[in-house]
């Protein structure tokens, strides 16, 4: 149970149809934040407060006093688990490295596209030095002496800020060579993507930095084995480098004691969608969605019941609201027994004027325009997903129709190349296996009515909390 | 040629990569010749081509496959407005339909006097800020968004950062 769940004011035992009416102020947070920490130390992103709060200390610590294996160790003992989304053991992925294979390269995956993710941009523009900090300790643990840091290319002006960071890094003697008196050397590099989803899966990644058409490779092998430029690599997530200067400060044992057993350490939970608070919220791995999506969220701003939570972004397992949902921990064993994946914890909340054939012909154009179009499953079931769900809600469609776009989510799964193709349909089937009324709804041959009023709503304007104004032409869908 | 025009530029992006895997820096490579030259020309793929030692096709490969490069001209800079559904369920879509209203267009046309492209695009990791949209110029890529989830950008407010950028010339 982590700390923060006994702060009083949570509303245990409420219904999620009857959430509190007004907005409650947020929990008390007994919790330190580690990863944003520059909410709690003005101006963090200036190296010398950085300094002064204790920064570059475990870089240093751990070049003059560590091998690079009792880096690994370290972390591995920690249980940190990859934030980008797969959740898979940190220093586990370290250790993997083929033996005796140099040059070796470090890669921060920096790329952030995932609909409903926004917390490696925060870190990336409020609290650089500690990303920065983690993958130099990467860096060295991995004995890579170039590192390179992957944006979105949609991150230009933060690209801007971290390329004259890491100037100053140089001219302070914190990347370069020889570094603190060592034989280590490294140097970091930005890398700007051009807009492509796709490259924030690793193999993807490492063939766009390549120059290439960011396209996943067939793995085996692994990047650990032949990455970038065909040499032994790590590709870690932002968030997850971020966590390892305080792992190493603190100790490992120190990091274990927040979360919970199998998914040690803080999270950073990204709340968008009906909430009257949304952003970013770092809490331990282990905190409810009640207490994120009320006490700190607000609620929903309609004061309607939440019908469906998303975990994953676009990627999600549409999750039916209930008050066992609602008072799951969310972490990587809790959210996957309720048949979710926490994901990268974007966690979008839907209330009950959602439709959910709106939602998945939204989440279908985005993996139909993001296919890379290297496999067919993917390639042409985005597509054939997508034409479907556009039929169906122009009202174009018959309940065959619906069938059909299960067919073809069926048809689609397990057999694409990369998890881009994957995730595609599990907002579609998981969608229609709990709210096939939504679907049908639209069909000529549905029983005439909607199920439900949201699935008869008129096109565009029901999806949203209550309109601000009246505007009668909605420009999407 | 922009190995005459933007040398040290070149020199600066082709040292980040070992000397060996110049290929790589087709990605900003093909950025510094997108602000040259207002998009990547067949010139501009033939020049980044012999930069880094492939052939133009495979440099009009990556042109194709990335969203942020093109191979036309637009609008002199293009306005970006995120609809994807997070943003959607943020009144994005509303805000998105207000502007091209204002603005004389529908989504994916140029306004008449040739100075925006207004598009629709996928997620921009801005969710908890929607409605929000980007501007892509000759300078690159720049936010504008929502202060707050009670203070929606509006509409107005909206033309307001587009009128800056058309009065400064800035990016044009």
């Amino acid at each position: 149970m982590p700390a923060d769940e006994t702060a009083a004011g949570l509303p245990m035992g409420s219904q999620p149809a009857t959430p509190p009416p007004a907005a409650p102020e947020p929990a008390p947070v007994k919790y330190e934040r580690l990863l944003l920490r520059h909410r709690d130390i003005p101006d963090l992103h200036r190296l010398e407060v950085y300094r002064q709060h204790g920064g570059y200390q475990a870089f240093k610590q751990v070049v003059t006093t560590l091998t690079p294996k009792q880096v690994i160790d370290e972390v591995r003992a920690s249980g940190l688990r990859g934030r980008g989304g797969a959740g898979f053991p940190t220093g586990v992925k370290w250790s993997f490295l083929t033996k005796d294979s140099y040059p070796r390269y470090l890669v921060a995956n920096s790329d952030e596209s995932e609909p409903g993710t926004f917390k490696d941009r925060e870190i990336l523009e409020r609290n650089p030095h500690q990303f920065l900090e983690g993958v130099m300790i990467a860096a060295y643990a991995a004995e890579a002496h170039l590192a390179y840091n992957y944006m979105r290319g949609e991150f230009w002006d933060i690209a801007l800020r971290l390329d004259a960071v890491l100037d100053e890094l140089r001219q302070a003697g914190l990347l370069g060579q020889n570094l603190f008196g060592t034989s280590y050397s490294l140097d970091i590099h930005n890398h700007l993507g051009a807009g492509a989803y796709i490259c924030g899966e690793e193999s993807a990644l490492l063939e766009s930095l390549e120059g290439k058409l960011g396209q996943p490779r067939l793995k085996p092998p692994f990047p650990a084995d032949k990455g970038l430029y065909q040499k032994p690599t790590v590709v870690n997530n932002t968030e997850t480098l971020t966590n390892v200067p305080m792992i190493m400060a603190r100790g490992a044992a120190w990091y274990k004691t927040i979360g919970t057993e199998k998914s040690p350490g803080p999270k950073i939970f990204c709340l968008s969608g009906h909430v009257k608070r949304p952003g970013n919220y770092e809490l331990p791995l282990g905190t409810t969605f009640r207490h994120l999506i009320y006490d700190l969220g607000g609620g929903v701003p309609s004061g309607k019941p939440v019908k469906a939570i998303l975990t994953a972004g676009a990627s999600s397992t549409v999750l039916a609201s209930s008050d066992e949902l609602l008072d799951t921990p969310m972490d990587y064993e809790s959210v996957a027994a309720r048949g979710g994946a926490l994901g990268s914890a974007s966690i979008i909340v839907l209330d009950e004027s959602v439709d959910l054939a709106w939602l998945t012909l939204k989440t279908s154009r985005f993996f139909k325009h993001e296919s890379c179009g290297k496999c067919t499953p993917c390639r042409e079931g985005t597509y054939w997903m997508l034409n479907i769900l556009e039929r169906v809600n122009k009202g174009n469609a018959d309940k065959a129709d619906v069938d059909l776009l299960q067919t073809v989510a069926l048809q689609i799964q397990g057999k694409c190349l990369c998890p881009l193709g994957e995730f595609s349909v599990t907002p579609v089937l998981s969608g229609l296996q709990k709210f096939r009324a939504d679907f049908d709804g639209h069909t000529r041959d549905g029983k005439g009515a909607p199920a439900k009023p949201s699935a008869a709503r008129p096109a565009g304007t029901a999806a949203r909390p209550a309109a601000r104004k009246a505007e009668p032409t909605p420009a999407g869908d | 040629m922009l190995i005459d025009t933007h040398r040290e530029e070149v020199d600066r992006i082709l040292a980040k990569y070992p000397a060996d895997q110049k290929r790589s820096a087709a990605m900003p490579l093909l950025y510094l010749a997108q602000s040259a030259y207002g998009h990547i020309t067949p010139q501009a793929m033939e020049e980044v081509g012999g930069l880094i030692g492939v052939s133009s096709t495979d440099v009009a490969g990556l042109v194709g496959f990335y969203s942020l490069y093109y191979d036309r001209q637009a609008g002199k800079r293009r306005v970006q407005i995120c609809t994807d559904f997070p943003c959607a369920l943020r009144g994005a879509e509303t805000f998105a339909a207000a502007l091209c209203q204002k603005l004389g267009v529908r989504l994916g046309e140029t306004t008449p006097d040739g100075e925006w492209t207004v598009e629709a695009v996928m997620c921009l990791a801005a969710c908890d800020k929607a409605p929000m949209f980007q501007v892509q110029d000759a300078d690159g890529i720049h936010y504008h968004e929502s202060a707050g989830p009670d203070q929606p950008l509006t509409v107005d407010q909206a033309l307001d950062v587009l009128a800056n950028y058309t009065s400064a010339g800035k990016g044009g």
